[in-house]
């Protein structure tokens, strides 16, 4: 009968979200809340994280903690959770938000913002969805331009690694 | 979800969308309270930028501070997109809930915005207020020539009716290209700025 080898499974990284070396000295966890839910392939940053800095990754990513920067998760799903706290570039595939965001937001196939979502920005994506108690300020951009969208993704989008800082390997210990 | 909220026909409205239709790439300003389906509408409809700058929470926040008085300057100084960056705005009513200085104000600043042949939609009761419940009316899209209108809670009234001549004069130098007085006792008015 197969066996799970417990072994093998505590190397496994925590998540697959990466991060510059800034979100290291942002972040402010005292336990353990990057995790990795194998079953839906989500990476969740728990209501405690705080991150300064470049997040990118290459799996879908639900937020609902404070990140201060650039999300840029290319061909992703990225939800802004009811606690989750924005103040950043945002770039994804598909964009939820149920918290609040202060910064622009481009999304190649679709921004939600949904009842009690808040977006301070301008929006580009080629479909836009805004709940009736959703807060948004801004400008919203939804002209056909493949080749711009595209265009936008950053160039150093990569197959994700993770990249803990001591901080939160102290704490997920 | 079903929505009870009474529908009403706009005549104006297919205009604005016919004269936007014809540009590329434009600019629209809406200056109502953030609605999705109007977004969705819109920006599919005319491929269009659209700016949502929801004058109804400004008049709010100067009623409850007590400071009406103030809106003339306030909006002197609230838009700060570039002269001529704009080709349509929406007003919807807004200017029924202004009195004239205030309007006035407004007038010249949306003017300033507008594009050479740029177009704006605006509605102006031709009611006197009553003494109603107060409440702004959110203006949603039904399609072409359909709106519905949903109330919620305002903390300013609806102002004196504008006169005619007063509310030409405030928009020149847009000229009125096309005028609907609606059973619902609304003027739709729609105005062009001259081209360069």
């Amino acid at each position: 009968m197969w066996k799970r080898d417990e072994s093998v499974k505590s190397t496994r990284q925590p998540a697959a979200a990466s991060v510059t070396p800034s979100y290291a000295a942002g972040v402010s966890a005292s336990k353990p809340e990057a995790r990795r839910q194998n079953e839906g392939d989500v990476v969740n940053i728990g209501k405690s994280v705080v991150i300064k800095g470049e997040l990118s990754g290459s799996e879908d990513l639900t937020i609902e903690g404070h990140v201060e920067g650039k999300i840029e998760l290319k061909d992703h799903v990225l939800t802004i959770g009811p606690n989750g706290k924005i103040k950043a570039q945002v770039f994804a595939k598909v964009v939820i938000v149920l918290g609040e965001v202060h910064g622009n937001v481009t999304a190649s196939e679709k921004v939600d913002i949904r009842d009690n979502g808040s977006v301070d920005g301008d929006i580009v994506a080629p479909k836009v969805a805004i709940a009736s108690g959703a807060h948004f300020r801004g400008s919203v951009d939804m002209q056909r331009k493949p080749s711009a969208a595209a265009s936008q993704q950053p160039a150093v989008a990569q197959p994700t690694k993770t990249a803990p800082s001591p901080q939160s390997q102290a704490a997920a210990r | 979800m079903p929505d009870g909220s009474p529908t009403f026909p706009t005549k104006a409205l297919p205009k604005l969308l016919d004269a936007l239709k014809a540009r590329e790439q434009s600019v629209l300003l809406d200056l109502g309270p953030v609605v999705g389906t109007n977004v969705t509408f819109f920006g599919e409809r005319l491929g269009c930028k659209i700016f949502v700058e929801d004058l109804f929470s400004d008049i709010d926040r100067h009623a409850r501070a007590g400071t009406l008085d103030h809106l003339p300057r306030v909006f002197a100084s609230r838009f700060k997109r570039l002269e001529g960056s704009v080709d349509g705005i929406l007003c919807w009513d807004v200017f029924d809930y202004l009195d004239k200085p205030a309007a006035q104000s407004l007038a010249a600043q949306l003017i300033r915005l507008l594009r050479p042949e740029g177009v704006v939609l605006a509605f102006f009761s031709t009611m006197a207020p009553k003494d109603s419940p107060l409440c702004y009316v959110k203006q949603t899209v039904v399609n072409d020539t359909t709106l519905r209108h949903r109330e919620y809670p305002a903390e300013q009234s609806r102002q004196a009716p504008l006169l005619n001549r007063d509310i030409i004069r405030m928009f020149e130098p847009a000229r009125v290209m096309e005028q609907f007085l609606l059973k619902t006792h609304a003027r739709e008015l729609f105005f062009r700025l001259p081209a360069a």
